[in-house]
Formats: C-alpha cells, sequence, structure tokens
C-alpha cells in the first residue's frame, strides 16, 4: 500500500517539477513548484518523518514559496514577459541540464540495481528531531544561525540606505 | 485512530454551518455593539437571515472576467477553503473526539493556515487588476509576518507538555489551563490569528475605502461566497485551536458533555473577535508591520526564554 502511495507522490512530484521547468508563464511554474513541494512532503511523512514533513510545508511551501510569488506579483509580469520566456527555451537549452541529469539518473538506477535502500523504514519523532538537531549537530546549527544572522544585518543595512536617500528627497 | 472517519461528515456539516451562522451571528451582535438594530426582518431574530444570504449568493450570475487568468482565478477560492477545512482534522472535539491523532497535530494546523494565503496571492494575482494585485501584495507580507509569531508564540505550550499532539496537550491541561502560564502567548497568538483570518481590524488586504474589494474586488456570487466563508472558516478554526491550546478544549465540570464545553468555549472567543472588530478601528499599513516585528516577535522570544528557564528549573 504504502509503496502504491510513494509512487503516486513521487510520479505527481517528477511531473510537476517537470512543468515548473516548462512553463513560460512564472506565476504558473511557481504553483506547480509549490504543488511539487507538496508531494515532497507527502515522500517524506509515508519514509516515516512526519516532522520533516510538517516543515517541508510550513517553511518551503508556507513562506518561501509565498514571498517567490510576492516577488512575481511586484515585477507584474504580462504577455511580453511570457514571449521573452518563451524566445529563451529553445531546443538547444536542454542539452546541458540534460546531461547532468543523465548522469544523475544513471547513478540512481546503479543504486537501485545494487545495494538495499538506506531507510531503514523506522518512524521519525519530532522529539528525536530535536535532539539530534541541539545535541550532535549543535555546532552546525549556531553556523547556519550565524549566516542567517550575517544576511538579516545585510537586508538591514541596504534597507536603511534606501529610506536614508529617501528622506534626502523629501525633506 | 478511534472514531477517525465517523467525524469527518459531522466535523465537516458543523463547521460549514457554523460559518453560515456566524453571517447572521456576527451581524446581530455588531449592530448590538454598535447600538443599532441589525439584520431583524427574516425569521424569528432574523436567524433566516442566513439562508437569504445563501439562496442571493447561489442565485447569482458566476461571473468570470474576461481579461483574469481563469484558472487561477477558479482555483483560488476552492484552496481557501480546503485548507481551512483541512485545519480542522486535528482538531480535538471531546474525549476520543478527533479524525486523526496525529502526533504533529499542531504543526498540522500551522502548515494548513500558512497555505491558505496561495488562496488570497492567486486571487489577487488572477483578477489582473490593481486594486486585487495590491490587495493579494498586502496580504502575503501580512500573513508571512504574522505566521511567525503565530508559530513561535504556541511553542510555549509545546515547551510545557513536550508534544505537539493536540490530545497529550489538553490532557495536560487537567491541572490548570495553559493561558495563566503562556498569557503573553495567547496574547500574540489572538493578534496573530486575527492577522491570518485578515479580518478587521487587520483587514488590510481587503480595505475597503482605499483597494475597493481588496483581493476579492472580481469575485462574485458562489466565489465570492467560498472566500466569506473560508474568512469564517479560519475564524472558527483559530477559536478552536486557541480553545484547545489555552482554555482546556473540552475540560470542564461534569454537568455538560465535553463537546458542549469545547463549543460554548470556541463561541465566545469567536464573540471576542467579534468584538474586537466592533471596537478597534483599522491600523495603517506600516504600523501593522511594525507592530508585528517590533513588538510581538520580541515578546514572543521573551515568552519562549522564559518559559525554557522555568521548564528547564522545575525539572532540576
Amino acid at each position: 500500500m504504502e509503496t502504491v502511495l510513494f509512487y503516486i507522490a513521487a510520479s505527481v512530484s517528477l511531473v510537476s517539477t517537470l512543468l515548473v521547468v516548462t512553463r513560460t508563464n512564472a506565476s504558473h511554474a511557481l504553483i506547480y513548484l509549490i504543488v511539487s513541494l507538496l508531494a515532497i512532503a507527502v515522500i517524506f511523512y509515508l519514509l516515516g518523518a512526519p516532522f520533516a514533513a510538517a516543515l517541508e510545508i510550513v517553511i518551503y511551501a508556507g513562506a518561501i514559496m509565498v514571498l517567490f510569488l510576492f516577488v512575481v506579483m511586484m515585477l507584474n509580469l504580462g504577455k511580453s514577459a511570457v514571449d521573452q520566456e518563451r524566445g529563451w527555451m529553445q531546443p538547444r537549452m536542454w542539452i546541458g541540464p540534460g546531461i547532468l541529469t543523465a548522469v544523475l539518473f544513471a547513478e540512481f538506477i546503479y543504486i537501485l540495481g545494487g545495494t538495499p535502500g538506506t531507510t531503514s523504514g523506522t518512524i521519525v519523532p519530532p522529539k528525536a528531531v530535536g535532539e539530534t538537531l541541539f545535541g550532535a549537530y549543535l555546532l552546525a546549527v549556531e553556523l547556519a544561525s550565524v549566516l542567517l544572522l550575517a544576511a538579516l544585518v545585510g537586508a538591514y543595512h541596504l534597507g536603511r540606505r534606501y529610506m536614508r536617500s529617501r528622506r534626502e528627497e523629501i525633506a | 485512530m478511534e472514531l477517525g472517519f465517523i467525524m469527518i461528515a459531522p466535523v465537516l456539516l458543523g463547521a460549514m454551518l457554523g460559518a453560515l451562522l456566524l453571517v447572521w451571528v456576527e451581524r446581530r451582535l455588531l449592530g448590538f455593539w454598535q447600538d443599532r438594530l441589525g439584520p431583524n426582518r427574516v425569521g424569528p431574530f432574523g436567524i433566516m437571515q442566513m439562508v437569504a444570504d445563501l439562496v442571493k449568493l447561489l442565485t447569482k450570475d458566476d461571473w468570470i472576467p474576461p481579461f483574469s487568468d481563469r484558472v487561477l482565478f477558479t482555483l483560488a477560492p476552492a484552496a481557501i477553503i480546503a485548507s481551512m477545512l483541512m485545519g480542522f482534522v486535528v482538531v480535538p472535539f471531546g474525549p476520543g473526539w478527533h479524525i486523526i491523532d496525529l502526533n504533529i497535530g499542531l504543526l498540522f494546523f500551522l502548515a494548513m493556515t500558512s497555505l491558505a494565503v496561495y488562496g488570497v496571492l492567486l486571487a489577487g494575482l488572477a483578477s489582473n487588476n490593481k486594486y486585487s494585485l495590491l490587495g493579494g501584495l498586502r496580504s502575503a507580507a501580512q500573513m508571512v509576518t504574522y505566521e511567525v509569531f503565530m508559530g513561535l508564540s504556541l511553542m510555549g505550550v509545546v515547551m510545557l507538555t513536550g508534544s505537539f499532539n493536540l490530545n497529550t496537550i489538553v490532557h495536560a491541561q487537567e491541572d490548570g489551563w495553559f493561558f495563566i502560564p503562556q498569557i503573553l502567548g495567547l496574547v500574540v497568538f489572538m493578534i496573530a490569528g486575527v492577522a491570518e483570518a485578515h479580518r478587521l481590524p487587520f483587514d488590510l488586504p481587503e480595505a475597503e475605502h482605499e483597494l475597493a474589494a481588496g483581493f476579492h474586488t472580481e469575485y462574485s456570487g458562489m466565489k465570492f461566497a467560498l472566500i466569506m466563508a473560508g474568512e469564517y472558516l479560519s475564524m472558527i478554526l483559530t477559536s478552536a485551536i486557541m480553545v484547545t491550546l489555552f482554555f482546556g478544549g473540552w475540560l470542564g465540570p461534569d454537568f455538560l458533555p465535553p463537546i458542549v464545553w469545547f463549543s460554548i468555549k470556541t463561541g465566545l472567543v469567536i464573540c471576542f473577535f467579534i468584538l474586537l472588530r466592533a471596537s478597534i478601528p483599522r491600523p495603517r499599513y506600516d504600523q501593522l508591520m511594525s507592530l508585528g516585528w517590533k513588538i510581538l516577535l520580541p515578546i514572543t522570544l521573551i515568552n519562549l526564554l522564559i518559559t525554557g528557564a522555568v521548564a528547564l528549573s522545575l525539572e532540576g
């Protein structure tokens, strides 16, 4: 049963990801990306990682993609942008990504044929995730938070310079 | 998973009927608090007004503007309703009266409310109208901002119980409801809940004096009804979760069954939301944003710090 569900979710995710790449309308592409993220959340859940599944939706689908859509709305892309995208989408653009994907695919086939899958089939409760994050991987978590802090300070700095020039304009 | 599938139909029916009833309750209560009558003509106390409104909305011409993005325009109201109804799946209405007893119940609720923003965003984008677009942009920024505190304000409760499971959280409140130790969390969650449901006073995505009707300017008939139902469902869901987390859920003295206690508490919280609407004027958009980032976020972090320290010291 779980295997069937897994393959359904996996094919939804693959098809929607493919559509993300081929859509010329930016907002449609984004919606397919959201669908793909939701499908990946289902896969996480099926693999016994409910916490990762919930975070996938809350953070990726619920926050980051909203900001992507926000930017698309700000740009207010019209018909001209669709035509431009269509012009960029030449068949020869597929060569590079195609080769890279073929390499990955070959590797995947090799793994499937040889060694057994690494997922042990155990369910990982939220508490276990927290204990690992703030126990074994504490240093990595702290380093990532320092990185985010740098991004935050940078964004604040850029925003402040803009606000100052705006105030001078008004004054 | 006892009762699981049997509960789906009653919950669905109850939520939709509740949303319908709120159309009338809200207008009557607003009338009462603003010293006027409100709808009182159709049926006793005007209660049939909701049926009249429903018939009117169902029979209206379902118009899709020719300049809109047809698929997204039709999809957006459905996205709002679907994500809101999915949120009810984890709410415990009584002992064992739930659809799923998820061990990540609270996160599931947060995930569903964060998906509801897409309905509003897509409605604004697909309408292809500048008022709708501005409304959609505002809602995106507002909901992403308030989602942060909404999630963080609940983490105090999670720290006290050590679980995301809503049933466990209700049982943990048998010795005392969490609104006393988590008063800061409750206040932040309530404000964030109003902002997430984009209801007055935080209804800037649809502020009618500046944006026509904001993101749903182009919507009419059944699609408009779905958007409004989504707003009411969001209010009911937020109230139900607030009762579950802070006011002991279905716990109460034995002379009434648990489901009645749950309904009474949820009803009172909803009335409080309507009172907020009746009494507080709408802030400016920048005021809304600075309230969020400069006041609510520090309060939430302080709450988490204190709760964590107390929880650790009690553990010894």
